[in-house]
């Protein structure tokens, strides 16, 4: 007895709906730390992706290909954060405001 | 095991769940808040992950993105003003545009993504972990991008530390 077969397609919606989120969140919010919490949903939303392939989509010439580059992805990640809160901090050093809208510095 | 009843009650609860969460990242009008959302998308991310078979970015997921990068984003937010209210993450003039856009990729992603005809592989049922596999194709087919990687992971932490660091007054 099932209710229902959960299949690649499910993992995908879920993948696509966390994507969607991250979208919103990326150009609706002002604090730029916001900002950077909805790039992390989307990197998020491409790593269930991956891990779906990879579990549905096995095969044996390349075992789990989609895992592997989910963790560098998860690498990748972790350097980008820290690469941008040091960019956000000294942008707040410097001009006292993580607002996008008032960072205006490239602006003419 | 994918088409037990158990499993495809996880599967929604955490789907749900981990959709909640996610909504409430980027509608919380406070970031702290919005912080604490988005380590719980996180942590509900990792039980998805172990649905997939995934153990061993099941743990990495709970030690890396629940932990270490809840972290630092939480020390942004102390670091920065009007970090505490409840206005310290309004909407921009644009939220209109911005959920039409949103629900637009979603649109597309749907579209394009269900009705593929993605190639389907047999997993072996007998498989009961992944990280042996996933250890021996990284020091083997991996190798190379696995040592880009740490070498990225060094530079960007030499980078972080040259950024934030305070300029000496002279």
């Amino acid at each position: 007895m099932s209710i229902g077969y959960i299949g690649l397609n499910h993992f995908l919606a879920v993948s696509a709906g966390l994507f969607a989120i991250g979208i919103y969140g990326l150009l609706s919010r002002r604090n730029a730390i916001s900002l950077l919490m909805s790039v992390e949903l989307m990197f998020n939303a491409a790593n269930i992706a991956l891990v779906a392939f990879a579990r549905f989509g096995y095969h044996d010439a390349q075992p789990l290909a989609g895992q592997a580059f989910a963790l560098f992805v998860i690498t990748i990640a972790a350097a980008e954060v820290a690469v941008a809160i040091a960019i956000l901090l000294l942008i707040y050093r410097l001009r006292g405001t993580v607002w996008v809208d008032e960072i205006d510095l490239m602006r003419w | 095991m994918s088409n037990s009843v158990v499993y495809s009650i996880a599967f929604y609860v955490l789907a749900v769940v981990t959709l909640t969460a996610g909504v409430m990242t980027v509608t919380l009008r406070n970031i702290v808040h919005a912080a604490l959302a988005l380590i719980t998308t996180f942590f509900f991310i990792a039980w998805m992950y172990l649905l997939l078979n995934a153990d061993l970015l099941w743990v990495a997921q709970l030690l890396i993105y629940a932990g270490a990068i809840p972290v630092l984003i939480v020390f942004a937010i102390m670091l920065t003003r009007r970090s505490m209210s409840d206005t310290s993450n309004p909407e921009s003039s644009s939220s209109g545009w911005a959920a039409l856009i949103a629900a637009g990729v979603f649109a597309v992603l749907v579209v394009v993504l269900m009705p593929a005809a993605w190639p389907v592989g047999h997993y072996p049922d007998q498989l009961k972990g992944t990280t042996a596999i996933i250890g021996a194709e990284l020091v083997n087919r991996y190798a190379v991008p696995f040592e880009v990687v740490s070498v990225l992971l060094l530079v960007g932490l030499i980078g972080a530390v040259v950024l934030a660091r305070r300029e000496e007054q002279d």
